[in-house]
């Protein structure tokens, strides 16, 4: 019987109706679109990245579907921390009624930076702060992602959660790093509530005939199907370190790749690039499909998958 | 895969007048009327394009910009990289369609003319531009049995004056089962409002600011205040280009 499933979950005392987040930089750029995406199934939504100061991103082309998912580099678009904070204010007014938690996302190019950005952020009373400091897209820019490195990642962690005051922070990781349980940990002892792992993998592809690479920016951050086994490998890695709840993402198309990431440790599941792959119902096609599998399987709460595949 | 680039050798180009070229390419293209590609030209840079035939496949490029302009120095043989059909396009329905094309809008009518006259529609086009130069195919509209009106501003060809104003008198004078549109955002703001006080149906492909072209980035959205009747967070690349409208008969 379907009523004997329950998807619901709490993410560090935020319930959401079910495990599925908007993973950030995915039609995240307006209130209306994350309303929109609320509307169609997620059990919260995240915003696009948004920085001290206005981005266009970077030329066309930003993104392509190569054989074993997507390449993209947009270049963390947004108009900056001052019109988002308004943005997100108007995007909670939406989500409200629905019941739909909201998470803002930012990313700066210094730790002094990351605390100036989440101060006006924390105006917009977000449920959660996600802290991108692995964006593999913005390297001329900004360096090498904070992300590479436990102590930087930490540094930011600190300072970011010392100004958002009760609002609990996500911080989001990076896959390409020798250890991303020892950078999990050193986060988490600075003051990370919560993990989302993990960002695009940097990937390249190039067009043979144009004897170029696709992307204007050359390099991109890969999503989609080749990503799944890597999300899973970190999210076990992290699980293993730490205790505070993981977003697991990276890959999700399916019903059974969302209940992969739960049991490899992921409390909650983003999705991305499914809406490309399943198109705009792709929330609700994951959800019944997680439906069915647990059905099958005699499986109760949706909770109950989470580190499964530790255990034994 | 409709979302990686694929390398197509230009076989012809034609002017179409001094700043449009009509390029065809060699092979046909799987795409219903109304669905777009992304261009890109290696060393340059990418941009949608409407479909304007799909076998074989051509593309209407008028020189609007860089991009444009840039395409308009390649000669035959070279390539373009196409990534696509991408989006939704028109829905071909009812027996006496009203096409309404702005400028370089006319493109992706073009192939939608063709397979309603080729289904034993009765098909109306309305063309409008600024100046004349701006009125493009209508001789391909005439050619496949379109009855065709223009309107520019000037009044260099057809009624002085905007293209809504011969549609208001097309939508009066005629029993109208649908209208189809592409054209610049304000003139589709003026057909949606027009096909609502008429309560006609309506289908209008929308042009907004592409980037991903595959419905993630978010860049391409239409707000309801373009036409009220449009869903909350209405992506041009995803949900559309193309919006249709139907009234409860």
């Amino acid at each position: 019987m379907q009523t004997d499933i329950d998807l619901s979950i709490q993410l560090v005392g935020i319930p959401l109706t079910n495990p599925l987040v908007l993973a950030s930089g995915v039609m995240g750029t307006s209130p209306e679109l994350l309303q929109r995406m609320a509307l169609a199934g997620a059990g919260a939504v995240t915003a696009k990245s948004c920085g001290p100061d206005p981005r266009e991103g970077h030329p066309n082309p930003v993104m392509i579907d190569w054989e074993h998912g997507l390449l993209n580099a947009i270049g963390l678009t947004n108009p900056g921390v001052n019109e988002e904070v308004k943005l997100l204010q108007d995007a909670h007014k939406l989500l409200k009624p629905l019941k739909v938690p909201l998470i803002a996302s930012i990313f700066a190019g210094s730790v002094e930076e990351f605390g100036e950005v989440a101060s006006i952020v924390k105006r917009a009373e977000p449920d959660l702060i996600e802290v991108n400091i692995s964006c593999p897209n913005v390297h001329d820019d900004f360096g090498l992602p904070f992300a590479a490195d436990h102590q930087s990642a930490a540094d930011v962690t600190r300072t970011v959660k010392h100004v958002v005051g009760a609002i609990p922070i996500a911080v989001k990781l990076a896959p390409n790093v020798p250890d991303i349980g020892r950078i999990a940990k050193a986060v988490v002892d600075a003051g990370a509530d919560v993990i989302t792992a993990i960002n695009t993998m940097p990937g390249m592809v190039i067009d043979v005939e144009a004897a170029r690479p696709v992307l204007h920016n050359r390099s991109g951050g890969i999503s989609g199907p080749a990503l799944k086994p890597i999300a899973v490998r970190c999210i076990a890695e992290i699980a293993q370190n730490v205790e505070v709840p993981i977003i697991g993402t990276g890959g999700v198309l399916s019903g059974r790749d969302a209940i992969e990431l739960m049991m490899a440790g992921a409390t909650a599941v983003g999705v991305g690039s499914a809406l490309w792959y399943r198109g705009p119902d792709a929330f609700r096609l994951i959800l019944a499909e997680m439906r069915d599998f647990m059905l099958i399987n005699s499986i109760h709460s949706v909770s109950d998958l989470v580190g499964k595949a530790l255990k034994s | 895969m409709k979302g990686a680039f694929i390398a197509r050798k230009i076989d012809s180009i034609e002017k179409v007048n001094e700043t449009s070229a009509w390029l065809t390419f060699d092979g046909s293209l799987d795409a219903q009327p109304g669905q777009f590609v992304m261009v890109w030209l290696p060393g340059c840079s990418e941009k949608p394009f409407s479909i304007a035939a799909t076998a074989p496949f051509g593309l209407l490029v008028v020189d609007v910009g860089e991009f444009s302009h840039t395409v308009h120095q390649l000669k035959v043989g070279d390539h373009l990289w196409i990534k696509g059909p991408l989006g939704r396009g028109f829905c071909l329905e009812g027996e006496n369609l009203l096409l309404v094309g702005g400028g370089y809008g006319s493109a992706p009518l073009l192939p939608l003319a063709k397979a309603a006259r080729a289904n034993g529609k009765q098909v109306s086009v309305c063309l409008g531009a600024r100046t004349a130069t701006g009125i493009l195919l209508s001789d391909a509209f005439s050619n496949s049995g379109c009855q065709v009106a223009h309107a520019t501003e000037d009044g260099s060809k057809g009624v002085k004056g905007l293209v809504t104003a011969i549609v208001e008198q097309a939508i009066v004078g005629s029993r109208i089962d649908g209208l189809y549109a592409c054209g610049p955002v304000g003139m589709l703001s003026a057909l949606a409002r027009l096909c609502t006080n008429h309560r006609v149906n309506y289908q209008l492909s929308w042009e907004a600011h592409m980037r991903c072209g595959m419905g993630l980035c978010g860049s391409c959205e239409v707000p309801q205040s373009s036409d009220p009747s449009l869903p909350v967070g209405w992506l041009a690349c995803y949900d559309g280009p193309g919006f249709i409208h139907r009234w409860n008969s």
